[in-house]
């Protein structure tokens, strides 16, 4: 499953999705197709709409307009959704064991293993505490178990939300390990991240957004070597946007 | 001086030697508390789990409505009860007025908006908190609901107890409903009432040295849960 054919899911497409919430608008006038395998990287400021982006993507809320298809299925369809699983910035673990959180996930009617709990605490390195509270982990432990009960489902999307956003570089190195491994597995990711080292290192392409509108999707390589707007240059070298403040 | 310290050796004496009427009374409160508190537990931590997960119109309004009938005075209670299960009441036919049953059910309706709640308050707060989680997982509603259950069960454990002891604690509904009748609906608390009236305080003492028991050991436990209650 290395290329679009194989991935069920693949290609995503989005024609002309907009969101306005309270009278904002979100997200407006997405136009994406994405056939690439491996990791395809959400890049942008805060605000900017790539977590609601996600959300959509998964079907975690719906957008006023516009669709968004995954292999010519509509998001919101059972199938579409059981191939799917999701790693959320702060992990949000069930108050069992270790062991326990993982067999909740097996155990679901729609779920399609392809890994046995013991080898899931063994890639996650978690063997020696499946029986400890999940909430008594380390904070990189508890995002290595989360991505790992993510996996249990045996998705072929996997969205990762700002997944090392709070962990130190070992955490993180563990956490981008795991993404190799799922990516090796034949896996589409799509990463939400702030970080760019990580995303140079992980993604296949990337998703710029801008304000909640789609500034630039390219190849990876493309992207942080000659982006094509100034305000994804801007990002790629670091450079701070104009404080409102300083706007005034 | 004297009375005060007669009474309480008699009432020790009483608590010593399993006084068969004491054990009756106290086998009879535990019997009708427990059973309304089983019966609140199973109609309420459901209903709470629900009224917490899912969204209808009039919400706020069940909302306010279950956190007054938390405060109902027991009497106001009984008193209703009485006019439903008397003889020209629409249960009357039941006939269980100054039953046990009537007991139960009273107390059952005196702890259900309590268990509801407070059941209803703490699967809203992990509610938010499993929400994406679960909805994510594809999980329907009421494996939503069964999972927030089962992990907030030490939680609810306390729940479950606070009901008890407002069950076990109150005197206004049982007596109205039960009418205190000897051998067969006297509980600690109307005894305790009864026994001070007549100024028997010998056995009222002895009731109410057990109430306090009871009331400790619960509150150890609520304690000792929530002592546990980390994860």
């Amino acid at each position: 499953m290395n290329d679009a054919r194989q991935n069920p899911l693949l290609p995503l497409e989005l024609k002309s999705v907009a969101l306005t919430i309270g009278g904002r608008p979100l997200l407006s006038g997405l136009n994406l197709k994405v056939t690439t395998p491996g990791v395809t990287t959400i890049l942008g400021h805060n605000g900017a709409g790539k977590s609601l982006l996600l959300r959509l993507l998964h079907g975690l809320g719906t957008a006023d307009t516009g669709t968004i298809t995954w292999g010519r299925q509509s998001v919101a369809a059972t199938a579409v959704k059981a191939r799917q699983a999701m790693v959320f910035q702060q992990p949000i673990l069930l108050r069992r064991s270790v062991a326990a959180n993982l067999d909740y996930v097996l155990q679901l009617p729609h779920a399609r293993p392809i890994l046995s709990r013991k080898q899931l605490l063994n890639l996650a390195s978690l063997s020696a505490v499946a029986s400890q509270p999940a909430r008594t982990l380390s904070g990189g432990e508890q995002q290595r178990l989360a991505f790992v009960r993510a996996l249990a489902t045996g998705p072929d999307i996997m969205f990762l939300d700002e997944p090392t956003a709070n962990l130190d570089p070992d955490a993180t190195q563990w956490i981008e390990d795991l993404i190799k491994n799922a990516r090796a597995k034949s896996i589409k990711i799509f990463l939400v991240t702030h970080d760019i080292g990580q995303a140079r290192r992980l993604s296949q392409d990337v998703i710029f957004l801008n304000k909640g509108r789609i500034e630039e999707h390219t190849d990876a390589a493309s992207f942080f070597h000659r982006p094509k707007s100034a305000y994804s240059q801007q990002f790629v070298n670091g450079v701070l946007p104009a404080s409102p403040q300083s706007a005034q | 001086m004297q009375d005060f310290r007669q009474s309480f050796s008699h009432a020790a004496q009483l608590i010593a030697d399993l006084d068969p009427t004491l054990i009756e009374i106290v086998l009879l409160s535990l019997k009708v508390s427990l059973t309304a508190t089983l019966l609140a537990c199973v109609i309420g931590m459901p209903l709470g789990a629900l009224l917490a997960t899912r969204r209808f119109f009039g919400k706020w309004l069940v909302s306010v409505v279950l956190n007054t009938l938390m405060g109902m005075p027991p009497v106001v209670l009984g008193l209703l009860f009485y006019m439903v299960l008397s003889a020209s009441g629409p249960l009357g036919w039941l006939q269980l007025l100054y039953t046990p049953g009537a007991m139960i059910i009273v107390q059952t309706f005196l702890v259900l908006p309590i268990v509801t709640a407070l059941t209803k308050q703490i699967i809203e707060d992990a509610w938010s908190e499993y929400q994406p989680l679960l909805q994510s997982l594809r999980v329907g509603k009421w494996g939503s609901a069964q999972t927030l259950l089962w992990d907030m069960r030490t939680s609810l454990l306390t729940v479950a107890l606070a009901g008890f002891a407002r069950a076990i604690s109150e005197v206004g509904a049982v007596i109205v409903v039960g009418g205190n009748i000897n051998h067969l609906t006297r509980v600690m608390t109307t005894a305790i009432a009864l026994e001070t009236s007549k100024g028997e305080l010998a056995l009222a003492l002895a009731l109410g040295m057990i109430l306090l028991l009871i009331a400790l050991t619960v509150n150890a436990l609520v304690f000792s849960t929530r002592q546990r209650v980390t994860v």
